[in-house]
């Protein structure tokens, strides 16, 4: 389709996607600045350019994922930035995010992802089952329907992508760089697959971003963008004509700004030279690595020459890293052998490190420091003479061009500068070996080239052993010799040219391809090719998806997210237990931590009077059971040193001649001193120590005055309420219930949000019908079911293990507690509509829920004796509600008539939450 | 060498520590905005205690009792008829009712001894105790007066002088600031170390660490002395600038000797964040399992109710947590001014938690970087 007509051509219909002046900020970033493009339908576009050019931005407001900050975005005939149009074209579209199953769920089996999205969609079950079903056939997933998306391959997770994007038959197919880090083979699947589904549908149109310039070529029209604007539109033949280039790599270059251009030169690597030598520097000998029963990697060998570079192609997950891993004694290998200059490799052995540099997969270094205090970090780290350490960062400085850089964060630099800085604190000893994991994936092809360039000079120049990893094809045909691994082996090893003349028509990726398909067809023949044909999806069209994306609130559509919500909780038990456990120990802790009940108090006696009365005042307080005597109190300095060290609670001091004094009716004090360290503590003793010396007095008068005084002038009775016996624990375990079945299920209601965000599968929420309601409530209710479970247990906990009597009805605290845990998870909803992250989501809901529970709620003082801003947080805050009624039900006997008031308080509570959170809750991103 | 390198990872902590603002604001938010408004919200025991009263004498008695209940202590008391006492009692809006009996009086004059009842709300702890002892008090005062004036008794003169010693006011704000100041320490040690190596596995850097001639035990030791230090210099500042300065509460002990102790505290409670750390496989898991170990720690370490009342099991049980003993450190050199001859026997147990977790978490972070 290469003679696709441009966008203005008369005969085309009008265009899918048209921008006008589209403009996007992150913070300071400019991701986007001012495009302004027409999309033509029933095309295969394709969006080229290097990592954060502003591919992804771009194609998350075409999808309807991203608000729009500034300029219009029309979508099938109508504008984004109108709800109302997005609700209706959803359905019409389907979008698949950058990132290997990034909008997939791990836990879930394949079947189970594309059935929530076929939910998601309104798909009945027989209209789901059918789709599903052939979407997997077609696809070639159908034998692992059952098997988790997260332990597919990166081309089977790819696939499983496509089928959830196509469940519901788009008009509009937004892939973002679906087949980066996928093998050859997958990726030449992936794109046949594309094409089946566009003869039968033609008049669907893809748009794709991409990094490959090969597929790229292959594409009807391609729109080039670099640094958030577009640089040149057109088919592939138009590009390469209109920059006079061969290939697309060229062409984009070519189309470059001036000053990009000009640094960039060609790569030329001069051959090996023969003096080099053939002595080995790495060496791996049936080198094997299993994770559990999972083999990583199976009997790899192979031998690496000083001065050479050896590159290590396959998919994700091959083995690659883990090999590399080995080889720098961050793993330990399961079985055979690695050797680094003829040495075993030893974790332990510090002087191989200092010959080896390891640049990882991901951008490792500290992004807090700046690129001077990481290079000296380094230099010093491996023990460079102090003397020599600014000489070696300025050479480092200087051969990396880091110059103007020197005092950034890495974080504000683009990620090309930040390859160079990797590779300058990965040579800054001056290593032997340089260990590269994918050192170029997501740079630009001007800057991979001139890193490339530093390769070679290291290699020829320095003799330095480099072992590299690569997606890219004409990275691969720039090493000297290279291996291509899949599922853990090596297939083949050899130079470049040797393995393209070996297989297929001379092109490296061609040979690749054929040896992969010669492995996969040996280990797994039960897999049938993918022979697509999805004629038969057009037939099942038009009545799923539509009708339900009109409606405001569809049952199907919440359960999906319970049902997907659920099953995520059931294939995390890690989650689960923690939650449940977690509430019966801290159960068991504040029942016992939160105690009132004072006994067994240290106090000791000096007694000066030694007499009968004396004796039998220290014998009253002793004989209580709040306090145990310790040996008496010899003298003053006794009396300090003991009071200090804490060990007596209580000091009582009887003044010589007190029985004397007593028996005559003169007056004599009595000393008593009170450690204060602890005023709680402090206030009930003084309170015991006052009603015993006034029980005292009390006998002394009977038997001074006889009768008369038997009785008082008056007597008080004391009832204690509720709970007579006075334990701490009666008053305590069932306060300690609300709050319990608020921290725990707040907390994951919360996460569950922030993780689909961190995670990135919000994305689904973002662009499918489900409406903010249905999400909210279809996340909840798997948690209200859980804090449900925990309620029956901590209360089973309270009854069985503390012993507190209930003496209430049991089927008003239980409706009550339902009540109460859906608020409890609606707050948690709420909550997490301002966090971005999980751990600051886990602080911040501990901090609103923790404090107002337990300090103003009535766990320890009544809400009425508050004063201030907490009696106003006491009278709305739901835990206080809860309090009550718990407290009521649990030792005061009431029922729902008694508890009204609450149980209103609740219901109120409920709906209000519910809205605020619906309102809070974005249906797109930022 | 060595200890160079810990040296110069232990500054390369600080030098993140200081780049992450979140963090810095949640160790200034810890050790002083928190401890003084914990340390101002703490009420007294018994504060705006809701009281009601059932007056079926109508008595002059009855009225001098009645208005002898005023504000902090109690509410002002609420006056109900006899059939609203226990409905009000069940719904939790009152925690004391008095029952003033007809005839009280007559009967009071006429030597009947007539009784008063006192209803007191028993599942409210803090304040069913402290209250009836004040009511029963007050109502004692009142009555003995009311009678002064018809008969003189001459009670026995017998006295009792009671001293609160260390802190005469028994104010609560000065133990809750001492109280808050530990559990920031201990919150904020475990936080930092545990996120920062988190944070380091997360960003891949620790890989990166590895494969240069660093030891784990090295990077564990530079993690315990930078985040240890920084937590020590907020503790000295909170507990001179604001705990002493802005609170005035009176510190009987040496602050040198406390200060030492909590770097041996420090000592054992990093190393227990690291512990956490490579137990928790994401930051939510270290944050889930954070709170499952810091409220028993910090519940059961005899901060917030005595360790006598506890059970015996859990006693000593918590021996072994560095919160106990810290705790009682704390209380000694701080309120009773304790020196180093009280306390030795605490520096000793910290040293041998502290060393016992340091080694513990050292095995862990070992098996954790495989």
């Amino acid at each position: 389709m290469s003679d696709a007509p441009g966008p203005s051509h008369p005969s085309v219909p009008a265009p899918v996607v048209r921008l006008e002046a589209v403009r996007l900020s992150y913070g300071a970033t400019r991701a986007l600045d001012g495009i302004t493009l027409d999309i033509p339908a029933s095309r295969m576009v394709g969006l080229i350019g290097p990592d954060g050019v502003g591919k992804s931005s771009l194609l998350s407001l075409i999808a309807g994922a991203r608000a729009i900050q500034d300029g219009h975005v029309h979508v099938l005939g109508g504008d984004m930035i109108d709800a109302a149009h997005r609700r209706r074209t959803c359905p019409q579209i389907a979008y698949m995010p950058q990132g290997l199953g990034k909008n997939l769920y791990p836990t879930l089996s394949v079947f189970e992802n594309v059935d929530f999205f076929g939910r998601l969609f309104g798909h009945d079950r027989h209209e789901r089952e059918e789709r599903i079903q052939q979407l997997l056939r077609d696809t070639g997933l159908a034998p692992f329907a059952d098997r988790p998306a997260g332990k597919l391959s990166g081309g089977m997770k790819q696939k499983l992508g496509l089928c959830c994007a196509l469940i519901h038959d788009p008009d509009l197919l937004i892939l973002d760089e679906p087949t980066t880090g996928v093998d050859p083979l997958s990726r030449r699947q992936f794109w046949e697959l594309i094409e089946t589904i566009r003869k039968d549908r033609p008049g669907m149109s893809v748009i794709v971003a991409t990094a490959y310039m090969e597929e790229a070529a292959r594409f009807d029209w391609l729109v080039a963008m670099d640094n958030g604007s577009v640089l040149a539109t057109g088919t592939p033949a138009e590009l390469l004509q209109q920059t006079g280039t061969g290939n697309l790599d060229a062409a984009f270059i070519a189309l470059l700004p001036e000053e990009q251009r000009r640094e960039h030169r060609e790569v030329v690597i001069p051959p090996r030279r023969s003096d080099q030598g053939d002595d080995v520097a790495i060496e791996a000998e049936g080198l094997t690595v299993k994770f559990g029963d999972f083999t990583a990697v199976d009997h790899v060998t192979f031998r690496i020459a000083r001065g050479e570079i050896f590159g290590f192609l396959g998919s994700n997950g091959c083995g690659k890293t883990t090999t590399m891993k080995v080889l720098t004694g961050l793993l330990p290998a399961s079985e055979g052998e690695a050797r680094l200059f003829g040495r075993e490799v030893d974790p332990n052995d510090m002087d191989i490190r200092r010959r080896v540099g390891y640049m990882s997969q991901a951008f490792s270094l500290y992004s807090e420091l700046t690129v001077r205090q990481n290079l000296e970090l380094h230099a010093r780290l491996f023990r460079l003479a102090p003397d020599t350490i600014d000489g070696r960062v300025r050479d480092m400085v200087e051969r990396f061009d880091l110059a103007n850089v020197i005092d950034a964060l890495p974080d504000a630099l683009p990620l090309g500068v930040r390859q160079r800085l990797s590779l300058a604190v990965a040579m800054i000893h001056a290593p032997d070996i340089l260990i590269l994991d994918e050192p170029t994936s997501g740079v630009d092809p001007v800057a991979r080239d001139s890193f490339w360039q530093t390769l070679s000079d290291l290699s020829r120049r320095d003799n330095v052993t480099i072992f590299v990893s690569t997606h890219f094809m004409n990275e691969a045909e720039r090493c000297d010799r290279i291996s291509l691994m899949h599922a853990g082996k090596v297939m083949i090893s050899g130079t470049p040219e040797q393995i393209a003349a070996r297989r297929g028509d001379g092109s490296l990726e061609e040979a690749f391809v054929a040896y992969l398909e010669d492995a996969i067809a040996a280990t797994d023949t039960a897999k049938t090719t993918a022979t697509p044909h999805i004629a038969t999806t057009a037939t099942v069209k038009t009545h799923g998806a539509t009708h339900a994306a009109s409606r405001f609130f569809d049952p199907r559509r919440m359960f999906a997210y319970t049902r997907r919500e659920a099953l995520e909780l059931k294939r995390d038990p890690i989650r689960a237990t923690l939650a449940i456990l977690g509430s019966l120990i801290l159960m068991f802790v504040m029942g016992y931590g939160i105690n009132m009940d004072v006994e067994d108090l240290s106090f000791a006696a000096m007694d000066r009077d030694d007499t009968t009365i004396s004796r039998d005042y220290v014998l009253q307080i002793a004989g209580s059971r709040y306090f145990t005597e310790l040996a008496p109190i010899t003298d003053y300095d006794d009396l300090d040193r003991r009071m200090r060290s804490g060990e007596l609670s209580l000091a009582i001091e009887l003044p010589p001649g007190f029985g004397r004094d007593v028996a005559r009716g003169s007056n004599v004090q009595i000393g008593a001193w009170v450690d204060g360290a602890m005023p709680s503590r402090a206030e009930t003793v003084r309170s015991y120590v006052q009603a015993m010396h006034a029980t005292w007095l009390a006998q002394r008068a009977r038997q001074l005055y006889g009768n008369t005084a038997t009785t008082g002038d008056y007597q008080i009775e004391v009832r204690f309420l509720y709970n007579p016996d006075i334990r701490s624990i009666v008053a305590m375990a069932p306060a300690v219930i609300p709050i319990l079945l608020l921290i725990i299920p707040a907390i994951l209601a919360t996460l569950s949000v922030v993780r689909e965000k961190e995670l990135g599968s919000i994305i689904n929420f973002y662009v499918t019908p489900v409406t903010r309601l249905e999400f909210l409530i279809g996340k909840q209710l798997p948690y209200v079911a859980l804090a449900m479970l925990n309620f029956f247990l901590l209360t089973a906990f309270a009854v069985f293990a503390f012993g507190v009597p209930f003496t209430g009805s049991f089927v008003a605290f239980t409706s009550a507690a339902l009540l109460y845990v859906i608020v409890t998870t609606a707050m948690g909803l709420v909550i997490s509509s301002f966090m971005a992250s999980q751990i600051a989501a886990i602080f911040a809901t501990t901090l609103l829920t923790m404090i107002p529970a337990t300090q103003y709620s009535g766990l320890v003082d009544p809400v009425s004796s508050l004063q201030g801003a907490g009696a106003v947080i006491g009278r709305i805050y739901p835990t206080a509600h809860f309090v009550t009624i718990t407290r009521g039900t649990f030792s005061k006997g009431l029922d729902f008539g008694d508890l009204s008031g609450p149980f209103l308080a609740l219901i109120v509570t409920i709906p209000v939450l519910l809205a605020l959170g619906v309102a809070l809750l974005k249906k797109q991103a930022n | 060498m060595r200890t160079g390198n810990i040296v110069q990872l232990g500054i390369k902590e600080l030098r993140g520590l200081f780049r992450d603002p979140m963090m810095l604001a949640l160790i200034v938010y810890a050790f002083t905005v928190s401890i003084y408004t914990a340390s101002r919200a703490q009420p007294e025991t018994l504060n705006q205690a809701a009281l009601a009263i059932v007056d079926e004498d109508r008595s002059p008695a009855a009225t001098r009792i009645i208005t002898a209940f005023k504000p902090p202590y109690f509410t002002v008391p609420r006056l109900i008829p006899q059939a609203e006492m226990m409905t009000r009692m069940d719904a939790g809006l009152d925690t004391f009712a008095i029952n003033i009996p007809p005839n009280f009086q007559r009967d009071l004059l006429a030597q009947r001894s007539p009784a008063i009842q006192l209803n007191v709300d028993a599942t409210r702890m803090s304040q069913a105790f402290t209250g009836s002892g004040y009511i029963q008090s007050i109502v004692g005062d009142e009555v003995g007066e009311f009678l002064s004036r018809y008969r003189s008794a001459a009670p026995l003169p017998i006295d009792l002088a009671l001293r609160a010693r260390f802190n005469p006011e028994l104010n609560k704000g000065w133990f809750g600031a001492i109280n808050n100041v530990i559990s920031s320490v201990t919150m904020l040690s475990i936080i930092l170390t545990g996120a920062a190596l988190i944070r380091e596995r997360e960003h891949g850097t620790i890989e990166h660490l590895l494969v240069m001639p660093v030891t784990p035990f090295e990077v564990m030791a530079s993690k315990i002395w930078s985040m240890g230090l920084v937590v020590l210099v907020a503790a000295s500042v909170s507990l001179v600038f604001v705990v002493q300065g802005l609170l005035a509460v009176r510190i009987g002990g040496s602050v040198p000797l406390f200060l030492f102790g909590t770097a041996l505290y420090l000592f054992a409670t990093t190393s227990m964040g690291i512990f956490l750390a490579t137990s928790a496989g994401t930051m939510p898991q270290f944050g889930l399992l954070l709170m499952l170990v810091l409220m028993p720690l910090q519940m059961l370490s005899g901060a917030t109710t005595p360790r006598e009342s506890m059970p015996d099991v859990i006693q000593t049980i918590m021996l072994a947590a560095p919160n106990t003993h810290f705790v009682i450190l704390a209380q000694a050199i701080l309120f009773r001014g304790a020196g180093l001859a009280v306390v030795w026997p605490q520096l000793a147990a910290l040293l041998a938690i502290g060393g016992a977790l340091f080694f513990l978490s050292l095995r862990r972070f070992r098996q954790f970087l495989r």
